[in-house]
């Protein structure tokens, strides 16, 4: 099993963060794993993304040009990944902010309104995990057992008496998945 | 002789009438420096002090670039030769990683004020427990007498032959003043070496910037402001002469910081 | 098994040091490679184990600290990038001319000048044929993987202090940035000032009575003794060449088509061997580790028994080089190249092995 990721949005939407909570808990379930963000500048404000890669076997390269699973979070990123989705691959999207909504067939497609419910319940600081639970739900690579050890590792420590949320919202991602459109 | 007569060649030997004795702390072999040269009474000084604090197995020193390149020959202690103005990196390392050993930088002005200025500077403003020991002698000695950073203004030299034009070259760096402003730097004096009552001053500087290293107090530094007869063609009289009217007045001698409080001095001007 | 943990390449380089019993880091900040302090001071190894680390005022006096440190017999280290990696070839080469072990980590950033931030392999020359003034090497190790990264931050130590040499980590702004699984090796305590003492017999610490002083030095004014200096080197060197080489092979067993590429390049290479063997094109990986010594007799082995031979690199052509000098003329090696930051694709890396060795 080796399962190629692109998480994109704007910085600031925590998809460093998310992409780094789904890795180490990867690493946790003994999985090889690698997280490779676009660095320098355009972070600050500008667009963010990152390539997470989850394996069985040792992972060639860190760096890729199409994937077996868009997370998509703001225009930019959508102009730029969608067309980078294998054929029959996945792609999650949050159509908060979108103009344009992804056009392709040959892919299946999710959006779910992560912004929106976090924002209901309180939970925008952790919106990403909200995402994270989506994709969990579609494609359950790690176990919630070491999702909650990734958890652990990925936040300092001071950070984790805010774990319980941060499962709470990725329990209530699992729940918000629409499907848009899909190839079977 | 009649010399002869009164001492024999073991009678000056005993240990009674020994007036000199070289300290075993100064290697047995001819200093590479140009005779009438100050660089060798600045070692002698430096290594008596080290023996008479008994420190030798806990000193570390790191020589320059330039006229005292070669002092690692001379002086009989563990020794690393730096690349030219980085002795004060180098002594930072060295101090951090060994910290109860006894730290010191032996640098003419070409190295320590001119290429070396950085690592001077931030140095002292870190207050590295070490000892700086700065010789000036406001020229280049080792490569043939070029124009230093403390070259005095209308002073010839092999890069300034007219003289050193101030509009053009800037003017003389008082390097020592400067970094007496800084808070990590404790003790800071301006000796020379030219006569046996300078010397003693010049020792006893030394010797206070080993105690004050003992006791962390922060960065000592030391100028001992040197001729150089070969570089300024001069004898070596002469240039002694030339030192004390030219040199002294614009690089005042005495101390400039004590115990970490700047010392009220009169202000020393370029001479036009 | 060691301590398991996600880290970028800059972090596992730090951990790494203090883990490897490292008595001092000296450094400057520079993107790509901040983290590497930044890590260090936030995990306060002066506390752990009583290493020492200090932000120097440049990156000439951090490498001249680690010159002062190294010269003690301590086991010290800087990293930076690519700029900052060219301001200390000053104190490399003093470094080498002296005889002192050292590490330092260059994570490789796209030039010439200012450059940019992102990834390059462009300092190959730089690393691998000197850098600075003088005939001089240095052990070159290249990792790939943030498990390198750590595993070459020990490595690096070891060699550099069983040939008195500097040893430089090559690595890049991609492997420094990205986070891998890595397994840590356990904590090596700090030598003692003791063991220091006895292990570098030549080393600058303190002159005790029962020896002569000790001098660290780069200088010889006798042409003749610098000659010597020069031939001991390159003895140096030659035992490096005989004994220290590491590679790795990767699907060249049956392979008609091989690639040449180290660090990150043979990682996306790795990928491309799939996309390749995918549409039936037999081609396997041939990555140094070691990039001085080279390879050379390895890479030849492999590299006369294939078609054709494509050397992937960051940069316009630069280890191409030693793969001709030792592959020689029989085969056709050509090159591709991505540069100024700009990381090749594998399905770029495949469209470069049709076009320029199976079709060309």
């Amino acid at each position: 099993m080796t399962e190629e990721i692109i998480i994109a949005g704007f910085g600031g939407q925590g998809v460093l963060s998310m992409g780094k909570i789904l890795a180490y808990s990867g690493v946790m379930q003994n999985k090889e794993v690698s997280w490779m963000p676009s660095y320098g500048p355009e972070m600050r404000g500008g667009t963010a993304n990152v390539t997470v890669i989850i394996s069985d076997e040792r992972i060639s390269s860190p760096i890729l040009n199409s994937y077996d699973t868009a997370i998509i979070l703001n225009q930019q990123s959508m102009d730029k990944f969608e067309k980078t989705v294998k054929p029959g691959g996945l792609l999650i999207y949050d159509p908060n902010g979108l103009t344009r909504l992804p056009e392709r067939t040959d892919i299946n497609v999710y959006s779910i309104e992560a912004a929106d419910e976090a924002a209901r319940q309180g939970l925008s600081k952790i919106f990403n995990m909200v995402v994270l639970g989506g994709f969990l739900k579609l494609k359950p690579l790690v176990a919630p057992e070491y999702i909650h050890k990734g958890l652990q590792k990925s936040l300092p420590a001071r950070h984790h008496a805010l774990i319980p949320e941060n499962e709470k919202a990725i329990e209530i991602g699992k729940g918000l998945l629409k499907a848009v459109h899909l190839v079977n | 002789m009649i010399m002869e007569d009164k001492f024999s060649k073991t009678d000056i030997q005993k240990p009674e009438n020994i007036v000199y004795k070289r300290t075993d702390l100064l290697v047995d072999r001819p200093l590479s420096y140009c005779p009438g040269c100050g660089h060798g009474t600045a070692h002698r000084m430096l290594m008596e002090v080290i023996e008479e604090m008994d420190i030798m197995e806990k000193t570390i020193g790191v020589s320059p670039v330039g006229c005292s390149v070669l002092a690692y020959d001379f002086l009989n202690i563990d020794m690393l030769g730096a690349a030219h103005g980085r002795a004060p990196a180098l002594a930072t390392a060295i101090k951090r990683m060994w910290p109860d050993h006894f730290v010191f930088t032996y640098q003419g002005d070409g190295d320590l004020a001119a290429i070396g200025t950085g690592e001077t500077i931030h140095a002292c403003n870190r207050g590295e427990n070490i000892t700086i020991i700065f010789i000036n002698n406001g020229i280049y000695g080792m490569t043939g007498g070029q124009m230093a950073p403390t070259t005095l203004p209308g002073m010839r030299s092999s890069t300034s032959p007219y003289g050193r034009d101030v509009p053009t070259m800037g003017h003389p760096l008082k390097i020592t003043e400067l970094v007496a402003q800084l808070p990590g730097v404790y003790y800071v004096t301006r000796q020379s070496v030219h006569t046996p009552s300078n010397v003693r001053k010049t020792k006893k500087a030394i010797r206070k910037a080993f105690e004050l290293q003992k006791e962390n107090k922060g960065l000592c530094f030391i100028e001992i402001v040197s001729n150089c007869n070969s570089g300024w063609k001069m004898t070596p009289v002469q240039s002694n002469k030339w030192m004390e009217e030219n040199m002294f007045p614009f690089y005042q001698l005495g101390d400039i910081k004590l115990d970490g409080k700047l010392v009220e001095r009169k202000e020393t001007v370029e001479k036009e | 098994m060691g301590e398991l943990r996600l880290m970028k390449g800059n972090e596992a380089v730090a951990e790494a040091a203090v883990r490897a019993g490292c008595d001092g880091y000296f450094g400057y900040p520079i993107t790509p490679q901040s983290e590497v302090m930044e890590y260090l001071m936030a995990e306060k190894p002066f506390e752990r184990t009583g290493m020492v680390v200090l932000q120097a005022e440049s990156e000439v006096a951090a490498i001249n600290m680690i010159y002062g440190g190294a010269g003690t017999g301590k086991m010290v280290m800087t990293s930076s990038s690519s700029p900052g990696i060219s301001l200390m070839q000053e104190g490399i080469s003093y470094l080498a001319g002296a005889e002192l072990p050292a590490l330092i980590v260059n994570i490789v950033r796209g030039g010439p000048g200012l450059g940019t931030i992102q990834p390059s392999q462009a300092d190959y020359f730089q690393a691998v044929k000197g850098g600075g003034h003088g005939d001089y090497k240095m052990l070159v190790l290249a990792p790939a993987s943030v498990q390198e990264m750590c595993d070459h931050v020990k490595l690096g130590f070891d060699k550099a202090f069983q040939y008195r040499t500097p040893v430089m980590i090559l690595s890049d702004g991609a492997i420094g940035q990205m986070m891998e699984k890595v397994v840590l090796f356990d904590q090596i305590p700090r030598r003692t000032d003791a063991e220091v003492v006895a292990q570098c017999p030549w080393a600058s610490n303190g002159r005790p009575k029962t020896r002569n002083h000790n001098i660290i030095t780069s200088l010889d004014l006798d042409p003749a003794g610098q000659e010597r200096v020069n031939l001991k080197l390159q003895a140096k060197y030659k035992m490096m060449e005989q004994n220290e080489v590491l590679y790795e092979e990767i699907s060249c067993d049956d392979a008609e088509y091989l690639f040449v590429a180290f660090g990150l390049s043979a990682r996306i290479c790795q990928k491309a061997i799939d996309l390749a063997r995918a549409k039936g094109i037999k081609v396997g990986l041939f990555r140094p580790i070691t990039l001085f010594p080279f390879p050379a007799t390895e890479v030849s082995n492999v590299g006369n028994r294939v078609k054709g031979i494509l050397v992937v690199e960051m940069n316009a052509g630069q280890m191409i080089e030693d793969v001709k000098l030792s592959v020689g003329c029989k085969v056709k090696i050509e090159h591709f190249g991505r540069f100024g930051g700009i990381i090749p694709s594998p399905d770029e890396v495949v469209r470069a092995l049709e076009q320029k060795i199976i079709g060309g």
